[in-house]
């Protein structure tokens, strides 16, 4: 086991939040076409609060903190948050669209010791981004920003995230994180909005394409051990616990509610009202989440996949079964190895006469 | 060797976990995870104390080594964690701005 899952499994077992999603605030310069997000600052944590919700992350024993929002660079306070948290030895990450990074930011944040800077690209053409993230210039000003914090010496990932609107644009934006030295990375996963509104999901990928995108080598290194077909699940994978949300990783929005994930809003307390240690440790839902077992899946737990799919138990949640499959991780299962899922036999999701069309699998009358 | 003084260096993310200290270099993301006599002089790293001190008081008391022996440890632990940059060695006392004696967690 590598260090990472020796940690992880460490703070498991000690029952420690071992990374911390804050967002500082739901504020954005872009209004991105699949953003979950809605755009209102009212009544957000101000300096002293979000000071005072760091060293109660630090005395829990959070290590990974990662901050973001909305674009948190909109506050005027988030290089003093940002300062503060590395001062409490946090290992930093920054999401942002790099839209307001000036040189003198760039160094500011190499100096204060940030781990990582994650920008969001959807794609090498700017019309096409600017699209997206409805705000004209941003391409331009995003790319800008990335190569000031490259100059500066600060490890940027390229987070592309992948939907209809730019399914053909991925090779170019790795690219573009090529010749800038940055990382890169992929995601395919479209989440309903935070307020319930699932009308964004008509933007994810067809399946036809994911199935294309998950058989790319450029991306998933090894197509044949990617799309493998699942091995047998054993009593550790049953006895295993679904994700890391809360159980040792957690969300905190710009109010001070804190959520298993940022794609999980089952509402678990508020710092404004209790204390971080308080709601970790006393929190009725995060104790649900936690009770919450392979085996316990209501229909994941009879499928093929239950070892290897990257179920999302807050999509699964936000479909009306924190129990339940994840229509989107079964449609990726699917597409990925070719075998049916669980939830696609129960009629969740993809549909297996979907699947029939796409020719990935044969059904016989 | 001369009498050494060890501080933590102001790149890294630290936290304790349980007994043990975890510890990422921001130079190479390289992640560090301490045994509990090593977290020990990581937490005494303030620049001001000499790790002969730090050996003679907290090490060998807590964890019932003899003293030579635990000193030859704690000089080779600090000369890896110094090639990572994780500490930072001089012979004479380390300036607290260069050091980490503010950090308490």
């Amino acid at each position: 086991m590598s260090l990472m899952g020796q940690v992880n499994r460490k703070a498991l077992g000690l029952g420690v939040p071992l990374s911390v999603h804050l967002d500082v605030t739901y504020r954005c310069n872009e209004r991105c076409e699949h953003c979950y997000l809605e755009h209102d600052g009212k009544d957000e944590l101000t300096t002293e609060e979000i000071r005072s919700f760091l060293r109660q992350f630090a005395e829990a024993g959070t290590f990974f903190l990662t901050i973001s929002g909305g674009e948190p660079l909109l506050r005027r306070d988030c290089f003093e948050i940002i300062e503060n948290a590395r001062e409490l030895e946090f290992n930093v990450k920054l999401k942002t669209n790099a839209v307001l990074v000036r040189e003198k930011d760039a160094r500011r944040l190499r100096e204060a010791g940030v781990e990582q800077i994650q920008v969001s690209v959807y794609s090498h053409k700017a019309e096409i981004h600017d699209r997206i993230t409805k705000l004209p210039g941003s391409f331009s000003r995003t790319l800008k920003g990335i190569r000031l914090m490259r100059a500066a010496g600060l490890k940027v990932t390229l987070a592309n995230v992948l939907m209809r609107s730019n399914a053909g644009d991925y090779a170019g934006v790795q690219e573009l994180a090529t010749e800038t030295g940055a990382q890169y990375t992929l995601d395919p996963t479209i989440t309903p909005m935070l307020n319930g509104d699932s009308s964004i999901l008509g933007m994810r990928l067809p399946s036809e394409e994911l199935r294309t995108v998950s058989r790319d080598e450029r991306l998933v290194g090894n197509v044949g051990e990617f799309c493998a077909p699942p091995a047998a699940d054993d009593d550790d994978i049953r006895e295993g616990i679904p994700c890391s949300a809360g159980h040792t990783s957690c969300y905190v929005s710009p109010l001070g509610e804190v959520y298993p994930c940022v794609q999980f809003p089952l509402a678990c307390g508020n710092l404004r009202r209790q204390s971080f240690a308080e709601i970790w440790a006393e929190s009725e839902q995060l104790r649900e989440v936690r009770g919450i077992r392979a085996k316990h899946l209501a229909t994941c737990s009879s499928c093929a996949h239950l070892g290897t799919c990257t179920r999302c138990p807050g999509l699964a949640f936000m479909e009306g079964n924190i129990r339940g499959p994840s229509s989107a991780d079964c449609e990726k299962s699917f597409v990925r190895t070719g075998v049916v899922t669980a939830g696609m036999m129960a009629g969740d999701g993809l549909s297996v006469r979907d699947a029939e069309r796409m020719e990935l699998v044969q059904i016989r009358a | 060797m001369k009498e050494c003084y060890v501080a933590r260096s102001r790149s890294v993310a630290a936290r304790q976990l349980g007994e043990e200290m975890v510890i990422m270099s921001a130079a190479d993301s390289t992640l560090f995870n301490l045994n509990p006599v090593a977290t020990l002089i990581w937490k005494a790293a303030d620049g001001q104390t000499p790790l002969t001190r730090i050996v003679e008081e907290q090490i060998c008391p807590e964890f019932e080594v003899e003293e030579g022996e635990a000193l030859r440890d704690a000089e080779q632990f600090v000369r890896e964690l110094a090639a990572h940059g994780i500490l930072l060695l001089a012979e004479f006392p380390i300036a607290e701005t260069n050091a980490e004696s503010d950090r308490k967690l």
